[in-house]
């Protein structure tokens, strides 16, 4: 290899490690200060004291409950705008523009879903801050990474499968069904698995629509306010009259959030792994 | 073409991709029960022209075409014609020249087409699967084996299950486009023992660009060059003493 090639080659590395470096310590300093406090009372029991005491269970429920509606909320229809966009749409301008206007939807800053749902649920619908308000907030957010990410799945999927599908006599809507989505599908959970992860961990979309800062008692309807992770932790953090008691608390809280959002991760990789190995072409 | 059937047929036929043509006023008539061949430089539109039968150029966005196409004297593309698309297809069969059998078993290739057109019961299926197997040739290769995925198969096996699955729906016309030209040469050779095979019962439309393939298995041949129908007649004719100069350049190899 020539000198050249060499520098360039241990500079990359050299980046690439660092960054795993500095990843590697912050999950290793939380692992470190959270796994201590990591008890069936801290996982089982609501906080006393706004959190100084006690432990964390209706963050850990309101933050499943929130996940939860949004996943049932944004799956569906982002599939259904996956499958029309791939399959049905023209390619004309108009759906060119489209497609470009929900790839910057997904940048745009959790804030800002956060400020639509505040008005669109919160007031506009009257749901209140609530659990339902939260989810649809979290649903708009993660649509957009959700309907890409299916797109790329439905796209995967070779012509010649559907072009196969139709010479047979087969409508359209039969051919993606039987000969496209079984494909499809795998790929399109594992994208939609990880805008989930993402959804777990925000704290911005929820602030206004649905947290609760202190609220030992678990959620009975989708109409309540309910304590999640993310807030939790921000509260503990920033807010908190005795911040640096709480910080056993904070990490804590910051471990149950990793390992939530890391299984979610987890399933999705696992899920691609094992599709992978059955569809191939 | 004395005392023959007209199964196909195209008259004034133009196709247009966008804005560009790619086929220019073809008027042909392919016999029923024969094998034709349609031979051609790459790109002089054949696959295009081949797909005009099955309205498979449909699916491609931009494209128009004038003129018509008519299958047992019918005219395919009419909007309220006594044939709608699916029924079109189910009778025009289509083998495509990169065999693309579905990512599932083999039984569930074949009966992908059946099951599409309404038949649920089992033992009909199983009929069906055994049939279209033995149809093209592969039962005996594969009938242990029918729930293993088609991918496992070779490629020439690939091909002749693709066969199998356009044969699973009865159809009456058989459109290939290049089927053996990714295969090695005895998986070629098997292919074209069974289109000699099929070639009683169906009409089969070939695209290849094998001339030595066209001479072995084909009644008829139609030489296509840059969009234009040359030259259609007996192969045997073709080859020997075609009427045109550019058919006879192809032929001896002076181009293409
Ligand atoms: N999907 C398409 N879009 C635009 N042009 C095409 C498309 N398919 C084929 N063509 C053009 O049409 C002409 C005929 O192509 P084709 O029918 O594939 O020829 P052949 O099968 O004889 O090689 C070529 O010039 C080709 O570039
Ligand atoms: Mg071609």
């Amino acid at each position: 290899m020539p000198k050249k090639e060499k520098v360039i080659t241990w500079v990359l590395r050299l980046i690439t490690y660092s960054i795993v470096v500095i990843i590697g310590t912050i999950l290793f300093n939380i692992v470190k200060n959270g796994l201590p406090v990591l008890s069936w009372e801290f996982l089982s029991q609501p906080p006393r004291r706004s959190g100084a005491e006690g432990g964390i269970l209706p963050a850990i429920i309101g933050t499943i409950y929130l996940v939860s509606g949004a996943i049932i909320v944004a799956i569906p229809l982002g599939m259904a705008t996956s499958i029309y966009l791939t399959e049905y749409a023209s390619q004309d301008r108009f759906n060119r523009y489209v497609r470009l206007s929900i790839i910057t939807l997904a940048g745009v800053p959790s804030i800002v879903f956060g400020l639509f749902g505040l008005g669109l649920f919160v007031i506009f619908f009257g749901f209140g801050a609530s659990i339902l308000s939260g989810s649809l907030t979290l649903a708009f957010m993660i649509l957009p990474t959700i309907i890409v990410s299916s797109e790329e799945a439905l796209r995967a999927v070779p012509l010649s499968l559907r072009e196969g599908s139709l010479a047979l006599g087969a409508t359209r809507w039969q051919t993606i069904y039987k000969n496209v989505l079984p494909y499809a599908l795998p790929g399109m959970f594992t994208g939609s698995i990880l805008g989930v992860g993402r959804a777990a961990g925000e704290t911005a979309p929820i602030l206004l629509t649905a947290a609760a800062f202190f609220l030992p008692k678990l959620p009975t309807s989708i109409f309540d306010q309910v304590m999640a992770l993310p807030y939790h932790l921000y509260i503990l953090a920033t807010q908190h009259p005795e911040v640096h008691k709480v910080l056993p608390k904070q990490y804590g809280t910051a471990l149950v959030l990793v390992l939530l959002v890391l299984t979610f991760n987890l399933t999705a990789i696992f899920l691609r792994g094992h599709f992978r190995k059955k569809y191939k072409w | 073409m004395v005392n023959e059937t007209i199964k196909l047929e195209s008259k004034n036929l133009n196709f247009y991709y966008g804005e560009t043509q790619a086929l220019f006023n073809i008027n042909l008539q392919i016999p029923k029960n024969r094998v034709t061949a349609l031979i051609g430089p790459s790109g002089c539109g054949k696959s295009t022209f081949l797909r005009m039968y099955n309205r498979m150029n449909d699916i491609i966005p931009g494209t128009h075409h004038k003129g018509s196409i008519l299958i047992d004297s019918d005219d395919i593309y009419l909007e309220k014609g006594s044939m709608d698309i699916v029924s079109l297809r189910k009778k025009v069969g289509m083998v495509f020249q990169k065999s693309n059998p579905f990512p599932k078993s083999i039984w569930e290739n074949i009966a992908y087409g059946p099951k599409i057109h309404g038949i649920k019961d089992n033992t009909k299926l199983e009929a069906i699967v055994e049939k279209s197997l033995r149809g093209s040739a592969l039962w005996e290769e594969v009938s242990d084996r029918l729930h293993q995925n088609a991918f496992g198969l070779s490629g020439g096996q690939q091909q002749r299950l693709c066969i199998a699955r356009a044969l699973a729906v009865e159809p009456e016309i058989l459109l290939m486009d290049e089927p053996a030209s990714a295969l090695d040469p005895k998986s070629t050779t098997r292919i074209e023992n069974l289109i000699r095979e099929l070639r009683e019962n169906y009409t089969i439309v070939i695209v290849t660009h094998n001339m030595q393939q066209a001479a072995r298995i084909s009644y008829y041949t139609a030489f296509f060059y840059e969009g234009k129908l040359i030259e259609f007649g007996e192969t045997e004719k073709i080859f020997t003493k075609p009427d045109q100069q550019q058919t006879e350049d192809y032929i001896t190899g002076r181009f293409g």
